[in-house]
């Protein structure tokens, strides 16, 4: 009696599950060897002071890097470190990069 | 020759290059010198110049090749049977730092030890996802008696080596509630407590519960690169993928740039943005000097996160209202600042042009302080 109900007919009910992005945090691979993920060296405070020093900067004109980025976890940086980021460039060679860490 | 000297003058690529031809023409030492100042000052003079409007020559340099591309959106790429967007709609889409790309893509490369064709393939269909929809031929609702019935395609359980009473203990596990299995068809009866009006989309839940597989995988499909095995899927999820005991992590790679930000990070995100970039140009003919899409990609990653370049990225976050307002709704972003009282301080170049004053770029960008010296001091 009620088999008049069929699936086609429901289709656009069809719930989407929201995309998970998040989630836990513990990965099993190793993303610093991935072929995307650049070197990344965390500065100490001298070659941090250095390098403000050298481009007559505070440290707030710095591209940033968020602190729950997962390369940043790897490597265990602190919001306000500085990290230095050895690109691979096409054109270049070899360039150097700096980011601030910084809370959300 | 004093080498160290040289990685402070050049970027390394143009050091190897000195390194090489100093080599191959057994240069002297005086030779040498006399080259390498040569190459510094063409470095000198190819070098952009301070005020120099970079910013403005990339879009340009980028938006016109773009104006030339076909408006063909889709191409089957190959003989593999997966659309992938190109093109303009797909440049449009990396500027726009959409959240999902229109066809999420991954790239899977195996490890040595799992790479023969018998086990790639068997390793593509593990990952395929499947639903409960793709083995039901159709689904009931049965009101009378509170259930909802899953008529089984028979061919679709045996392509997928899935037995009914596997199927219902899925069900059963992730509902909890009463599931019977027959032959043909699977019977899941539902609580007392729930309202006719929630029968379908508890049914809906039902047809779209994970059987097997990683979820997001759509299609999987097996190609010969070179001498290796390589998966492509439609579809992404790129972090169950990664987590994969068979999969080669330092390889594998999506081209949903939100997810290879959340996954590898941003420097990541940022090299993704360039090959996917530099691929779209380059598969429509198109000739773009890199240098560009690498500034574009730094400024859509300078905070951290991957922003779109546009009215709720960079072009939004600008500084100056007057700038803002030059872009796109103005209406909003001059009552916005009117309310807050804000303070442009022509700082930039839309504003300055907007007024008739001198633009910061170039020459205009240099400006004179004075300072007078005390009396008595030096």
């Amino acid at each position: 009696m009620s088999k008049f109900i069929n699936r086609e007919n429901f289709k656009y009910l069809k719930i989407h599950d929201k995309k998970s992005s998040e989630g836990d945090n513990l990965t099993k691979f190793n993303i610093l060897k991935h072929k995307l993920v650049p070197e990344h060296v965390v500065l100490s405070e001298e070659e941090k002071r250095k390098l403000l020093e050298k481009y007559n900067i505070s440290e707030k004109q710095l591209p940033k890097i968020l602190a729950k980025d997962p390369v940043v976890k790897a490597i265990g940086a602190k919001p306000g470190d500085v990290i230095k980021i050895i690109r691979k460039s096409p054109v270049a060679g070899k360039v150097i990069y700096y980011r601030l860490v910084i809370e959300e | 020759m004093n080498w160290e000297e040289l990685n402070s003058k050049f970027p390394e690529a143009i050091v190897e290059k000195i390194k090489e031809v100093v080599k191959k023409y057994n240069l002297s030492d005086q030779q040498a010198k006399k080259f390498i100042s040569i190459v510094e000052e063409m470095y000198e003079k190819s070098k952009f110049e301070p005020g120099e409007a970079i910013g403005v020559v990339a879009a340009q340099s980028i938006s016109e090749p773009a104006t030339q591309m076909t408006m063909r959106t889709y191409h089957v790429a190959g003989a593999a049977e997966i659309k992938v967007t190109l093109g303009l709609p797909r440049l449009i889409e990396i500027f726009d730092a959409r959240r999902e790309p229109s066809t999420p893509m991954m790239e899977i490369y195996l490890k040595k030890e799992y790479n023969t064709k018998e086990k790639a393939v068997k390793f593509a269909s593990e990952i395929k996802e499947l639903v409960v929809e793709d083995v039901v031929k159709s689904s009931v609702v049965d009101i009378l008696n509170f259930q909802i019935e899953l008529i089984l395609d028979e061919a679709a359980m045996k392509n997928s080596r899935i037995t009914p009473e596997e199927l219902a203990k899925r069900i059963k596990e992730s509902f909890k509630t009463e599931v019977r299995a027959g032959k043909t068809k699977v019977v899941v009866k539902l609580k007392e407590d729930i309202e006719i009006k929630d029968l379908h989309k508890i049914k809906n839940k039902i047809l779209s519960l994970q059987i097997k597989g990683i979820k997001g995988i759509k299609q999987t499909i097996v190609r010969r690169e070179g001498n290796e095995w390589v998966i492509l899927t439609l579809g992404s999820n790129l972090k169950k993928i990664l987590e994969r005991e068979e999969v080669d992590a330092t390889r594998t790679i999506s081209n949903d740039i939100h997810e290879v930000a959340n996954v590898l990070g941003i420097e990541a995100a940022r090299n993704l943005i360039i090959r996917e970039v530099t691929k779209t140009l380059e598969e429509q003919g198109l000739d773009v000097d890199i240098r560009h899409v690498l500034l574009v990609a730094d400024i859509m990653t300078v905070d951290g996160v991957v922003k779109p370049i546009g009215r709720y990225g960079v072009a939004g976050a600008k500084g100056s209202v007057l700038a803002r307002a030059n872009f796109e709704e103005t209406i909003k972003h001059l009552t916005q600042a009117a309310l807050t009282g804000e303070v442009d301080k022509l700082e930039s170049t839309v504003e300055n042009v907007m007024i008739n004053q001198v633009v910061p770029i170039g020459t205009g960008m240099v400006e004179l302080i004075y300072s007078p010296k005390k009396k008595g001091k030096k």
